[in-house]
């Protein structure tokens, strides 16, 4: 029984952490049709710049998170979207995810080219002690990892149901050329969302980089756990996001412990293949009508 | 095309013919692999091209495929069973299953698809590495054979190379003449405008299966051939990586133009090794490319090219006699249009 | 004269909407009928029962006898079936000569002999032939695309009749073509009726043009059939004056 709690709070931060990811990708399909094969180095690049941060500029740790946030936030969002999707938005969906895909391998070889391509390991945000809750010991990183991404969720939460401008988000995702002729500045709408998803992926980052050691491969199974987490949930809902990340945690932590780990990643991806042929629009999406 | 393009595209042709043929003589054993190696892929990207860029059906599942094909030519190889035979079954059984993976598309499209099949080359992928007692595992098969031609071996580099050769020539001669039949006609239908295409009798269902299973078995056939190439079958060739690179292939060669393929692997597989001095940096500035072609101009190379043959403004003022074999704006574009 | 079409009592609700609301018509061989109604009385949802792009909540769609409710578009077709769409659908990359032979080919031979058989399926003289009848013969070899919007049309036409279909479906052929083209158009429709004996339904908006062309005319208002007959008797019927002006 002790057992199963561990496991299953473990499970839940990682599937926090991957809701985290999993949301940031799915506001920017809805808002701007993006599909972001990149999000998994968007994941794996601000931890670099925090080692960037206390390995080469002699930080310490929380002003070279703060350094990689602004980083993050100016290049995974704002350069993103200006120079990369702004320019292919009459292009179509396939070429965008094209030009991702090309961002990835980018930043891959990058990171590989001029950081190295051993695995680095990344200070925890708390120390590696357990708690006893329930007379259960539990890893006091999972709570506090579970208790952050929970924070971070629901302050976006407030911020796009409770603010004017959060609504106003909302407004551009459901349709964008009637948000426009509310007067809606749609294009300043879209950017906010990319700079939430560098914010996100930065978080993230932080969170999730210390159990997996920085590595410049992190990307691409990130990045496919995200996509997994967003479909299972439901491409056009956040809390579709918040909801597939959270169980694909689990149920992959669960695989691993009692399957096969040599087949661990074939239970997320049997999954994605059930979900996408039997209910395409996910657990709690709506179906889309933006399809032809 | 007007004559002058016409000619200069014939000129072309020749005299990239001519150095094919004459490669080998030039190339040391080691250049003359890699030449073959291009051969091989470009066979794979074909056939990612007609599903992709002629049918208009995405696929991140090609290198499973490719890898089905080299893994039952390895082991049916190794254990003696004629290289023709080998080659058949694995051209076959990845017919047969790139229909059953064509399903999916038939219930969904676009960035489900692209998940669906990304999902069944990882699976794959992992069924290479964990059944050992099948594949060999992580330690793969050695020795794969080369294969005799009518008692004629096809040991040396030189000779496989011709071979490899041979099966590209005949594997392109076969694409043209499907692009230029009245398939490749109901690929184009489908792939532009599948509603209109059903009203007009177009089977959308069956052509849609059709090409995924098409364009399997051409990743079959360059699977048999790349494991007699290497001499080695393990599985880390076949995961996600070379599928994305296929993909890549194809759209920076210009998704939808016959010769997509080609032009892509060798920006792929011919001008890495060239530009080896760069090493990590080719990457780099290969993805870069990548991104900058789709800002650009998202129908690739080729379509960079028709553009600059045709006027700009004045769409499609050409005649098509020959090159409606090639699907100008393919289904880069049209994805926008809709 | 047999009966081509026969519509019996077709229903088609979206929801709580009842866009066709118990329609019933037939079609007889070598007529050519319109259908008119304002905006809004499902004369497209009609045609898209007919044609298996909807599956009708209720009723019956017999051609030459046999029940087709709810076929396939593409089987439809091949039983002589076509249809043009409101939006104008050509493809615009392949030539005027290509188009026909895209709208023609899938009726030649199986899928196999397709793949073996001549690149044009044998259908590059029926497709001149069609080119010279619409008069777009001259622009055989360009791509459609750069033709302008009433020679697209002409095209569009020419494409729902170049496999003989026992039926074609028209969904408003008119729709957006200058004067001087109308004419061609009516004109041209007119002759493969009289020269070839196809039957045809059109849907239309243009007064004019559906009461110098039909033999018949059917008013839809509301989803249902409110008058029908000859386009002079059609056009004095004070429900019909009603229909239109009232909204």
């Amino acid at each position: 029984m002790a057992d199963i709690l561990q496991l299953l709070v473990a499970g839940l931060a990682t599937g926090a952490i991957y809701a985290l990811v999993a949301i940031g990708f799915t506001l920017l399909w809805q808002t701007s049709q993006t599909i972001n094969f990149a999000q998994g180095e968007f994941v794996m690049l601000p931890a670099f710049f925090v080692l960037i941060g206390t390995g080469y500029f002699g930080l310490s740790f929380w002003p070279a998170v703060a350094l990689a946030t602004v980083v993050s936030v100016v290049v995974l969002g704002l350069l993103f979207k200006r120079l990369i999707v702004d320019p292919m938005m009459r292009h179509g969906v396939l070429p965008l995810v094209i030009a991702t895909i090309g961002l990835a391998i980018f930043f891959k070889e990058a990171v590989r080219e001029f950081y190295g391509a051993d695995a680095q390991p990344f200070p925890p945000v708390v120390a590696a002690t357990e708690v006893t809750v329930f007379g259960v010991a539990l890893a006091l990183q999972s709570l506090v990892v579970l208790a952050i991404s929970i924070a971070a969720v629901v302050a976006l939460q407030l911020f796009l149901s409770g603010t004017r401008t959060g609504r106003c988000m909302q407004a551009c995702a459901q349709n964008p050329t009637v948000a426009r002729l509310l007067g809606i500045p749609v294009e300043r709408m879209i950017l906010y969302t990319f700079l939430i998803n560098a914010a996100l992926v930065t978080l993230a980052a932080i969170l999730i980089t210390p159990i997996y050691l920085a590595k410049f491969t992190n990307g691409e199974w990130l990045g496919l756990y995200a996509f997994i987490a967003a479909i299972i949930g439901g491409f056009n809902q956040v809390r579709g996001a918040i909801v597939g990340g959270l169980l694909l945690g689990v149920i992959d932590n669960f695989a691993a412990a009692y399957l096969s780990s040599q087949y661990r990643m074939a239970i997320p991806l049997l999954i994605l293949i059930v979900v996408v042929l039997v209910r395409p629009q996910g657990l709690l999406g709506r179906i889309e009508e933006r399809t032809v | 095309m007007r004559p002058g393009p016409r000619r200069l595209a014939g000129i072309i042709l020749m005299l990239a013919a001519a150095f094919l043929l004459a490669a080998p003589f030039a190339f040391k054993p080691y250049g003359i692999f890699i030449l073959s190696m291009w051969a091989v892929m470009t066979i794979a990207a074909i056939g990612l091209n007609l599903t992709l860029g002629y049918a208009g059906q995405i696929s991140l599942a090609q290198a499973a495929f490719v890898g089905i094909g080299a893994y039952i030519t390895a082991l049916l190889t190794t254990k003696g069973w004629p290289f023709w035979s080998t080659y058949l079954l694995g051209g076959m059984s990845c017919f047969a299953i790139g229909w059953l993976l064509g399903y999916p598309a038939l219930r969904v499209q676009h960035h489900y698809l692209a998940f669906v099949t990304l999902a069944f080359n990882t699976l794959v992928y992992l069924i290479f590495r964990n059944e050992e007692w099948l594949t060999g595992g992580i330690y793969g098969i050695s020795n794969v054979p080369r294969p005799d031609v009518a008692g004629w071996s096809m040991n040396g580099p030189r000779e496989f190379y011709y071979f490899c050769l041979a099966h590209l020539a005949l594997v392109s001669l076969a694409t043209w003449w499907l692009i230029r039949s009245p398939w490749g006609r109901a690929f184009v239908a489908l792939r532009e405008n599948p509603m209109r295409a059903l009203s007009l009798g177009v089977d959308t269902r069956r052509y849609t299966l059709m090409a995924f299973a098409l364009g399997a078995g051409l990743g079959g056939i360059s699977g048999a051939l790349y494991a007699p190439l290497v001499q080695f079958v393990d599985p880390t060739p076949f995961a996600l990586g070379l599928s994305l690179n296929l993909l890549l292939m194809v759209v920076v060669g210009g998704s939808g133009f016959f010769f997509a393929p080609f032009l892509g692997a060798m920006v792929a597989v011919l001008l890495p090794e060239w530009l080896r001095f760069t090493e990590g940096f080719y990457l780099m500035g290969y993805a870069l490319l990548v991104v900058v072609l789709m800002v650009v101009c998202p129908s690739g190379l080729l379509g960079l090219a028709a553009r600059l043959v045709r006027p700009a403004g004045r769409p499609g003022a050409r005649s098509t006699a020959e090159t409606s074999v090639a699907g100008p704006d393919a289904a880069v574009q049209s994805e926008g249009a809709r | 004269m047999s009966t081509v079409l026969a519509v019996r009592d077709l229903k088609k609700s979206f929801g709580g909407i009842v866009a066709v609301d118990g329609v019933s018509f037939d079609v007889t061989e070598g007529e050519i009928l319109g259908i008119i109604g304002p905006n809004g009385s499902g004369k497209s949802t009609l045609f898209n029962c007919i044609l298996g792009q909807l599956r009708p909540s209720a009723g019956d769609v017999r051609i030459d006898g046999r029940s087709v409710t709810g076929l396939r578009p593409c089987d439809l077709n091949r039983l002589g079936v076509s249809r043009t769409f409101q939006l104008l659908q050509i493809f615009p990359q392949l030539t005027a000569r290509e188009n026909l032979i895209l709208a023609g080919q899938e009726h030649k031979g199986s899928m196999f002999s397709r793949l073996v058989g001549p690149s044009d399926a044998g259908l590059s003289e029926p497709a001149d032939r069609m080119l010279e009848f619409f008069r777009l013969d001259h622009l055989a070899d360009e791509q459609a695309g750069s033709l302008s919007y009433g020679q697209q049309k002409l095209l569009d036409a020419a494409m729902a009749f170049i496999s003989g279909p026992r039926l074609a479906l028209l969904d408003e052929p008119a729709g957006g073509v200058n004067l001087t083209m109308l004419t061609s158009l009516r004109d041209r429709l007119k002759a493969i009726n009289v020269e070839r004996g196809a039957t045809f339904v059109v849907i239309e908006h243009n007064m004019e043009f559906v009461m110098a062309l039909c033999d018949r005319i059917l008013v839809l208002a509301e989803g249902r059939i409110i008058a029908g007959g000859r386009p002079a008797d059609v056009r004095r019927d004070p429900k019909v004056i009603e229909a239109y002006l009232g909204h």
